[in-house]
């Protein structure tokens, strides 16, 4: 199982002089994904941060094979691309074990790439799909998206005299794909390195489609100070807000269960994206964040139980 | 040896597609396509080829699949129409800008809305700037030909560029005609291996394919692009004859049928130039002198034969299946305005509108208009003149 | 580097040269710079395994230092280093003598 000092024996597939801003973790949970995955890996990403950063031509800091399409494609790309290998090796011009990995943020994942995603799982390409969830539209200047927790103050939602930042619930993105009936579905982030590789090499040896949402706190689009990102990756899974778990053929195994389990608002303090919240007309808006927390959490400790016994 | 066979012309580039047996073949079902890719089916089903075929769902994800696909080193297909090729628009783009040598039947339909299955260049017409070569197809037996060329003209080291082989929805895609088709093993030799110079699947050197490309490096990519695509003129060329030797089919990038010594010339591309030929030799039989040129590639544009074309020419016709709403005249007209400019041609340009949504067009009509040429010539036509043909008043 | 001339570039925008963003330097974007304590590091790899920048330096799987061409500063090794620890220090880039 790749521990950190385990993945510090291979090869660090991404260069430094990659543009992310100071503290991005995506970039974290790109290093981690690809230390997992090793050289023989076919990468694909969405239009977003870390296609950006990344390859700001003439530079790339892939040193693995990697390919940008689009915004809403990254999934169709990469079957593409799989189904490509699968007609090669079937003509016998390509033997080599390759790892497909399509990438996308939340909004390149939750929103405009769902549809593709949804294919590309439902034709059951044997390929690793990746969302990197920041929870807003980073690249073009935190807005909001599909993913963006209720409450969350962003660009398009901002905290108003009126409204109080975003007003829905996110859409429930691991469990849509859950729906999808393919082999292996995760929750992840890079805050826990060892459960997020694992679940990575878990989801590479299957055959077939596999989805990890990952965690990707982002310093800027969340105002907190840039050092506390893996800090800010664990609190949301210690207040149950982002549970680590996985589904390996329907069957749910919690990775995480917090012996403390803190409440909700011990993630948004620090968070300038919460910050309106606490003021004293906002507080029902963390409680009901707070009841629907609690809600799905006990829900998958239900789940659980019933899908191991 | 020829094969002589009856097919539709959907049937024909799913013949010539049988024979190339790409690696991958993305698609997305649409009228008035959908029967080219069942009879592909069909082959892939009963093992005939060895294609890897990915059933998308929409047609973004054809053309996203389809650049994934051939970024993979595979040699690609897949086709579509109207509504289709407008959804993937967005990757249509990329795939020239990748440089990657897709093949893509498509089968001309009138773009929504309102909805329409039926034929026009709408949307063809709508993606000439999306640095493709589109080679225009009269009937199956050119159909099943510009196929099976558009994969040499694609991967020709100079060109490197998508080529879409469009032909008229319904009017070709569903009607049975007789053709000749190259022998299996004849046809295999022309297309030959593929070798792509970059791969995803090269992990030994890989390469990042698609960067943010920025003020200091897009405006050299798309130079590289305007190359391509001028390269694909001589190759075009070349490819046509080649294949003339092989099938006694030559083609080149028009086909100027009794221009030589025209005083009166209609210019068209697809189905109606078949219509048109009927006319011109009518009218020639009573002594007129008529001819049709016929764009076969409309990207690059034919510049030289156009010129050539119409050097005799006292009228030309010139008949838009689309409109370019707002611009002086339709798509057609306007380029060949364009061609014509500083060669000091007199020659008086009238433009035509027709067929939009499938409206038919008759050898009635295209005699009108050969006639209504008589009476301009000499005169002075304004740019923006349009006239249309089978619009009721 | 050079900017070159759309003849001397692979066509399609490719970049041939994987992991060449290891030549652009983003070290000057610091504001604060990680100081590192060899004799008090247990080479536990949290600040690598965090670090979004590759800026970590192993050998042998044991930390031998930090890139200052391409760390940006952020500060995520230091917090991440065991408080009991603490072999990492954030000071200002002014305050550093070079």
């Amino acid at each position: 199982m790749p521990a950190p000092k385990q993945l510090a024996e291979r090869e660090d597939l991404m260069s430094g002089g990659h543009r992310a801003c100071a503290g991005c973790l995506p970039m974290t949970a790109m290093r981690q994904m690809l230390l997992t995955a090793g050289k023989d890996t076919v990468v694909g990403c969405a239009t977003g941060c870390v296609e950006v950063v990344t390859t700001i031509y003439p530079y790339t800091a892939w040193k693995t094979p990697f390919i940008h399409n689009a915004f809403e494609n990254s999934a169709a790309t990469i079957s593409g691309a799989e189904a490509a290998y699968v007609s090669l090796k079937k003509q016998g011009k390509i033997d080599k074990k390759i790892n497909f990995v399509a990438m996308g943020g939340d909004g390149g994942t939750y929103d405009i790439g769902i549809q593709a995603l949804s294919g590309a799982m439902e034709r059951g390409h044997n390929m690793l799909y990746i969302c990197y969830d920041n929870q807003a539209y980073m690249n073009t200047g935190i807005q909001r998206s599909g993913g963006t927790p209720k409450g969350t103050a962003t660009s398009t939602t901002p905290a108003g005299k009126v409204i109080p930042g975003k007003t829905q619930f996110p859409k429930p993105l691991t469990e849509i794909m859950i729906a999808h009936d393919i082999p292996y579905v995760a929750q992840a982030t890079p805050g826990y390195p060892k459960d997020f590789s694992d679940k990575v090499e878990k989801a590479l040896a299957i055959d077939g489609p596999a989805f990890i949402n990952v965690l990707t706190p982002c310093t800027r689009g969340w105002r907190y100070p840039p050092e506390q990102s893996m800090e800010y990756a664990r609190l949301a899974v210690n207040t149950c807000f982002w549970p680590l778990f996985e589904v390996e053929y329907g069957v749910i195994k919690i990775n995480r269960k917090p012996k403390n389990i803190l409440p909700v608002s011990k993630w948004f303090e620090g968070q300038g994206r919460f910050r309106h919240l606490f003021k004293e007309e906002n507080k029902g808006i963390i409680d009901e964040i707070q009841a629907e927390v609690d809600r799905k959490w006990t829900l998958l400790l239900k789940r659980e139980e019933m899908t191991q016994a | 040896m020829a094969r002589r066979l009856t097919l539709s012309g959907n049937d024909a580039a799913a013949e010539a597609m049988r024979q190339i047996d790409p690696d991958v073949v993305t698609c997305f079902p649409i009228t008035p396509q959908t029967e080219l890719m069942h009879k592909f089916a069909e082959f892939v089903a009963d093992g005939e080829v060895k294609a890897e075929m990915v059933l998308v769902e929409s047609e973004h994800s054809a053309m996203s699949a389809a650049v994934g696909a051939a970024s993979a080193g595979a040699r690609v297909m897949t086709a579509t129409a109207a509504n289709g090729l407008a959804l993937m628009w967005e990757i249509v783009y990329i795939a020239a800008s990748n440089r990657l040598p897709i093949v893509m039947p498509v089968v001309n339909r009138a773009l929504s809305g309102p909805i329409n299955i039926h034929c026009d260049h709408s949307d063809t017409m709508g993606c000439r700037d999306t640095g493709w070569i589109q080679l225009y197809s009269e009937n199956a037996q050119e159909v099943y030909d510009n196929v099976l060329q558009a994969i040499r003209i694609a991967e020709n080291p100079d060109v490197l560029l998508p080529v879409m082989v469009t032909f008229d929805g319904f009017i070709i895609s569903h009607t049975v005609e007789v053709l000749d088709a190259l022998e299996d093993k004849d046809a295999r030799g022309w297309i030959g291996d593929y070798k792509s110079t970059y791969s995803l699947l090269n992990t030994d050197e890989p390469a990042t394919f698609g960067p943010l490309d920025l003020q200091d490096y897009y405006f050299e990519h798309k130079r590289q692009q305007i190359e391509g695509m001028n390269n694909a003129t001589a190759v075009i060329k070349s490819v046509g004859e080649a294949y003339g030797k092989l099938s006694g089919r030559a083609y080149g990038m028009t086909e100027n049928y009794k221009t030589d010594d025209a005083d009166y010339v209609v210019i068209a591309l697809g189905s109606t130039c078949g219509t048109a030929k009927v006319v011109v030799d009518e009218m020639r039989a009573e002594g007129k002198r008529v001819g049709l040129l016929k764009l076969r590639s409309f990207r690059p544009f034919p510049h030289a034969e156009i010129v050539a074309g119409l050097a005799s020419a006292k009228a030309v016709a010139v008949l838009d299946r689309s409109v370019s709403f707002g611009a002086p005249g339709g798509p057609v007209h306007k380029e060949i305005l364009a061609a014509l400019n500083g060669t000091g041609h007199t020659t008086s340009i009238v433009n035509y509108l027709y067929g939009l949504g499938g409206r038919d067009i008759s050898t009635t009509h295209i005699r009108t208009v050969f006639e209504e040429l008589e009476t301009v010539a000499g005169k002075s036509i304004p740019a923006d003149e349009v006239r249309f043909i089978g619009l009721r008043g | 580097m050079r900017e070159k001339s759309w003849r001397e570039i692979p066509i399609g925008g490719m970049i041939e040269d994987a992991g060449n963003a290891d030549t652009y330097e983003t070290g000057s974007w610091r504001t604060y710079r990680p100081i590192w304590d060899a004799e008090k590091c247990i080479h536990c790899l949290a600040c690598w395994i965090a670090c979004p920048d590759s800026a970590i330096q192993l050998k042998d799987g044991k930390m031998v230092g930090i890139d200052y061409s391409h760390c940006k500063g952020c500060g995520i090794c230091a917090f991440e280093c065991p408080d009991k620890i603490a072999a990492l220090e954030m000071k200002l880039e002014t305050e550093v003598n070079d």
